[in-house]
């Protein structure tokens, strides 16, 4: 792999940047390999890289079905946090935090994580309590927070309306420093060429159709281009299609699948240098590096796959942020997306095995999937190298759903991504 | 954005005067103190998800407030046909 430097910059410049390397190769398939990464999204992609880089099993295979980073890694917000309520939830978000705080370095690629700071806004004194009771439970777990009143949030966002006239008057904000943005198709880019350097095959316009299993264990996938290729392992990070390729492997999942909608603006000079979300009037708003704000909200409620929802989601989503920020009134809207998210019962994630032996899911992230990018893949490449759930995983088992042993996230994640 | 006919009122609605609740069909355990954790769960968590057609019950919320069913397709987002609670769908419920 060739490696990336102000130097090399420097060098390429000298031959008007004709010659980079390809930053991934285009290979065919084996006919078999130790483990089959059924998904090339950010999750992935990272699982990838981490059975690679940290367990050495390099003879993997991912197969897309379409690009590299094509699904919901391309259509987030980018938000970063690791602020959680539960010791479950609040473990796994911030294991990934601390590898995002290293990414670049250690990918040797610019994931342009941006710890500018996220808020959640607090409108009612339930909020209030809520926010402060979080935010005690990030401390005692290790995890930077504070609780802000309404004067200190309109220190760091000076354009946000926080007058106590409004009709739902910022009240306070817990405040996770260390929350932030990222690039989010530099995190798929940068784990793809971190897997490929270290041998990993990624399959791109390529369909899985179904699983090849024998007495009750999986022994490879069925594609669309290649016929069956053998797997000794298979995991699928399939977000969104996660209940149809579950259905391929003759099971059901907790899981309904739902249009989640964003936008963006026009690009405007810089007015805000942190990330607002707010749970109550239900809107986040942040400003990426090219100047636009990137907006987001709530699902929409009913079930699809289309990757595009309805007029109102996206009309409320507007009217919240001009809530927060009247002065955004007047900034025009340049680009609408939708992304097909895998929405849990308690707002949290499926990592586990399934009833089919050696077929693993990572599924469930649901609305918030982006921030956890790398600790999903890290957990879940450790759980599929070693045969069992990693310590952080454990507790995201589907038998929950069963058991009772949910983890009601709702509260922490309800809007929040 | 959809139209929708809401099989009360008899009229062609905006989509924003509705709510979706999920999939249609889900009996209640008749006997639910002998039920098990797994059968449960089925009732409680696991759903259908299909891509493709999709019998959904809808919440009429700002118009006449009854609930009623959707046959849907959730990949075209084509509205098929739509009837009253306690109606068997047009087809076999899949």
């Amino acid at each position: 792999m060739q490696r990336y430097s102000g130097l090399g910059l420097l060098k390429h410049a000298m031959s008007h940047h004709q010659n980079w390397q390809r930053v991934w190769r285009n290979p065919k398939p084996k006919a078999s390999y130790d483990v089959i990464i059924v998904g090339g999204g950010g999750h992935g992609l990272a699982t990838a890289y981490y059975l690679a880089k940290e367990f050495g099993i390099t003879n993997v295979a991912v197969i897309e079905k379409g690009y590299l980073g094509g699904g919901n890694t391309a259509r987030n917000t980018t938000i970063v946090r690791s602020n959680y309520l539960w010791d479950e939830s609040a473990h796994l978000y911030e294991h990934s935090m601390k590898l995002w705080e290293g990414l670049s370095q250690d990918l040797n690629y610019n994931v342009m994580f941006s710890q500018r700071g996220v808020l959640n806004l607090g409108h009612s004194l339930q909020d209030m309590r809520d926010i402060q009771r979080r935010v005690n439970a990030n401390r005692l777990n290790g995890i930077d927070g504070e609780v802000l009143d309404a004067q200190q949030v309109q220190e760091i966002v000076p354009t946000m309306d926080c007058t106590a006239n409004r009709r739902y008057p910022v009240m306070g904000a817990s405040w996770q420093p260390r929350g932030g943005v990222a690039r989010h198709d530099a995190v798929a880019w940068g784990f793809a060429r971190g897997a490929d350097s270290l041998g990993v095959d990624l399959i791109q316009q390529c369909a899985v159709e179904g699983f090849e299993i024998e007495d009750g264990t999986v022994t490879g996938v069925k594609t669309n281009l290649y016929g069956t290729i053998k797997a000794n392992k298979v995991g699928c990070v399939v977000a969104g299609n996660s209940g149809v390729v579950a259905g391929m492997a003759g099971f059901q999942l907790p899981i309904e699948s739902h249009p989640l909608q964003a936008l963006v603006s026009e690009p405007i000079k810089p007015i805000l240098d942190t990330v607002v979300m707010s749970n109550y009037v239900h809107g986040y708003v942040s400003q990426s590096d090219k100047g636009d704000l990137v907006i987001g909200a709530g699902i929409d409620s009913y079930l699809g796959y289309g990757q595009r929802g309805s007029y109102p989601t996206i009309e409320h989503t507007v009217a919240a942020i001009i809530e927060l920020f009247p002065i955004f009134s007047r900034v025009r809207m340049n680009r609408q997306w939708g992304g097909i998210v895998d929405t849990c019962p308690d707002a949290c994630p499926i990592i586990s095995k399934t009833p089919v032996e050696n077929l693993y899911f990572n599924c469930g992230w649901g609305t918030g999937g982006f921030k956890a990018t790398p600790g999903s893949g890290n957990v879940f490449a450790a759980s599929l190298a070693k045969g069992e759930m990693h310590p952080l995983a454990k507790p995201f088992s589907m038998d929950r759903f069963y058991s009772g042993a949910l983890i009601d996230e709702h509260g922490a994640a309800g809007v929040a991504h | 954005m959809f139209l929708i006919y809401c099989p009360y009122c008899e009229e062609e609605r905006a989509e924003e005067e509705f709510h979706a609740s999920g999939e249609a069909h889900i009996a209640r355990p008749l006997d639910p103190d002998s039920c098990s954790d797994k059968e449960w769960g089925d009732y409680l968590f696991f759903r259908k998800n299909p891509r493709g057609i999709h019998h959904e019950l809808w919440h009429h919320t700002v118009g006449c407030r009854k609930f009623f069913n959707i046959t849907r397709d959730t990949q075209s987002y084509e509205i098929k046909n739509t009837y009253k609670i306690g109606e068997v769908p047009k087809g076999e419920i899949k």
